[in-house]
């Protein structure tokens, strides 16, 4: 376990010596801000108004934001290596292709969560030390919810950096590679869902696949955690409407998120071992 | 006799291209051996086998009685020190840094941090490692081969960068390495220099063994052309020794300043140092069998220069 966490934690401290952790925080931060103060300005009005549609409007922006910094902070983690000439030598020693793999996905995945915690987490208590009426136990547990699992989508996407990480045999096309799995989960799915539900005419099995369906997406699972947990009314009417034809039980949610968390480390994991130099 | 490394029949293949072939060598325990060939021989496949990196196509192979990919390869890795060719390293972490995070990787005391950056003559250990030059980095590399007191070193291209007086340095501490009845192997191009430090050639090419032996048994048994020297007396005329050589030992002897230097063949070695022995006007005679880096050129069928330079 000591070596796991010595990567780890040399994966944490460069990430923060590189000004990523910190930049991270303070784009949360900004950003988190920034939705609280002006986002009733369509309706004429600036300030904190309602905490939970604050929390609605920074899942929206922290599943276009999160999964592309965990590509971007770990889509070098083994090809990086392997270009650097670092990779044979840290192999030579009494390590397991596991134990190197999981104390960068560990590091990283830290990095995420600790900016996540600090960044929304810091903006989000302060708009609750100035709207007194969001000081509740229910705002806790939605902030809890948030925070937990907008760190698992950070987790799920630097596994999966790992993972083109593994398989690429450059750092370009690595990053490349990156890019198009942000494209494709942030941009693309979600239009071709709807897509073959307009096309289909919405018959009945369309309808009753289209949630599960959802799952197949770690940033609709991590949407879904969140929008549900905080329910309807909450500026989150849309995808409410959407998805409400299937009452997903909040195991199902928890499990998927976890599923999604850790899994496409596992992959990287399987990748990896596979691999020779 | 205790083998530091068995491996007989061993190959590796990528595709359809053989990278190592049948090959079958022993390393005994606690000698300094050298790993010779051209680029392309399997110098290097060879070492990542041994280290477990990559896996055979063929052929068996122990590494301190171990599989390097068996059960034990964790514990066996442990006991190897490595150095890779241009050896990498953090340049965001200092010297001191990279081996304190490599000592935890290693399982091996954090004291010996100190105590190795001093022995590899660091200095500036506390400078980000990206400042460092080929040598200071080389010497990191060294020292994090040395990391565990391993009974075993892989030495990939050890003395690039180094400057001689650190080259000398590294090779007194293979000296003290082997004392200690530690094994180490150096694969390098740098033959003169290694010359005088081996115990034992590996020589490789094309991914096949060309020889492995005692370096001394292989020179021998090569019985390749002695290189002789002569040293002229003051005022010397050279001209009818040369003419002589020419004639009747048929040497073709290159002249510099008040020496004259030539091959002869390794029967006639005897014959013709008794003739020149007679001769009235030489005061000095040196005869050195074939260098590591003809012999080489003979078993490997490449091109070796002449003279100290040899490489």
């Amino acid at each position: 376990m000591r070596p796991i966490l010595s990567i780890a934690g040399k994966e944490f401290r460069d990430d923060f010596r590189g000004r990523w952790t910190l930049a991270i925080t303070g784009l949360f931060a900004v950003l988190a801000l920034g939705i609280a103060y002006f986002g009733a300005a369509a309706a004429g009005r600036l300030g904190f108004v309602s905490f939970n549609a604050t929390l609605a409007s920074l899942t929206t922006l922290a599943a276009f934001v999160i999964p592309l910094i965990g590509l971007l902070i770990a889509y070098d983690t083994i090809v990086g290596e392997r270009e650097s000439g670092t990779l044979a030598l840290l192999l030579s020693y009494p390590l397991s292709r596991a134990e190197l793999i999981a104390g960068k996905f560990l590091g990283h995945s830290g990095v995420l969560a600790v900016a996540t915690a600090l960044g929304f987490g810091a903006a989000v208590v302060l708009i609750q030390l100035m709207t007194p009426e969001a000081r509740t136990w229910s705002a806790w547990r939605h902030l809890g919810v948030f925070v937990g699992s907008a760190s698992l989508l950070g987790a799920s996407f630097a596994g999966m950096a790992c993972l083109i990480s593994a398989l690429a045999r450059e750092k370009a096309r690595a990053a490349g590679l990156a890019l198009l799995a942000w494209f494709v989960l942030v941009m693309l799915f979600d239009l071709v869902l709807l897509a073959l539900l307009v096309f289909s005419g919405g018959n009945a099995m369309e309808r009753a696949l289209y949630p599960y369906l959802l799952l197949a997406n770690p940033i609709d699972v991590f949407r879904l955690v969140n929008l549900v947990a905080l329910g309807a009314g909450a500026g989150n009417d849309v995808f409410m409407s959407m998805t409400a034809a299937h009452a997903y039980p909040p195991a199902l949610l928890v499990a998927a998120m976890l599923a999604w968390g850790f899994g496409p480390f596992l992959l990287a994991l399987l990748a990896f071992r596979r691999q020779e130099l | 006799m205790r083998h530091a490394i068995e491996a007989s029949g061993l190959g590796k293949r990528y595709g359809d291209a053989w990278a190592l072939r049948e090959v079958s060598v022993t390393v005994p325990a606690g000698e300094v051996v050298g790993l010779l060939g051209h680029n392309g021989a399997g110098k290097s496949t060879l070492i990542k086998l041994m280290l477990g990196l990559i896996r055979p196509s063929d052929g068996r192979l122990a590494v301190l009685g171990a599989d390097p990919f068996g059960a034990e390869a964790r514990r066996l890795r442990a006991r190897i020190g490595y150095l890779p060719e241009n050896v990498a390293f953090y340049g965001n972490l200092s010297g001191r840094e990279t081996l304190a995070y490599l000592a935890v990787l290693k399982r091996a005391p954090a004291g010996e941090v100190g105590d190795l950056l001093e022995r590899v003559g660091l200095a500036a250990a506390d400078r980000r490692v990206r400042t460092y030059s080929n040598g200071m980095r080389q010497r990191l590399g060294l020292a994090q081969a040395l990391l565990g007191d391993p009974e075993l070193l892989l030495l990939d291209e050890p003395t690039s960068g180094l400057d001689p007086a650190a080259t000398r340095e590294f090779f007194e501490l293979v000296a003290a390495l082997r004392a200690r009845g530690r094994t180490v192997v150096i694969s390098s191009h740098v033959l003169a220099e290694l010359e005088p430090h081996l115990d034992r050639a590996i020589i490789l090419g094309g991914g096949r063994l060309l020889a492995q032996g005692a370096v001394g048994e292989l020179q021998a048994a090569a019985r390749l052309p002695v290189t002789i020297t002569v040293r002229l007396a003051d005022g010397a005329d050279g001209a009818p020794i040369e003419a002589w050589l020419r004639e009747r030992a048929g040497a073709a002897p290159t002249r510099r300043a008040d020496t004259l230097e030539f091959d002869v063949p390794h029967a006639a070695k005897l014959e013709t140092v008794r003739r020149l022995l007679q001769a009235p006007q030489l005061v000095d005679i040196d005869v050195r069998e074939a260098t590591l880096a003809r012999l080489y050129a003979a078993i490997g069928a490449e091109p070796a220069p002449r003279g100290r330079s040899e490489t």
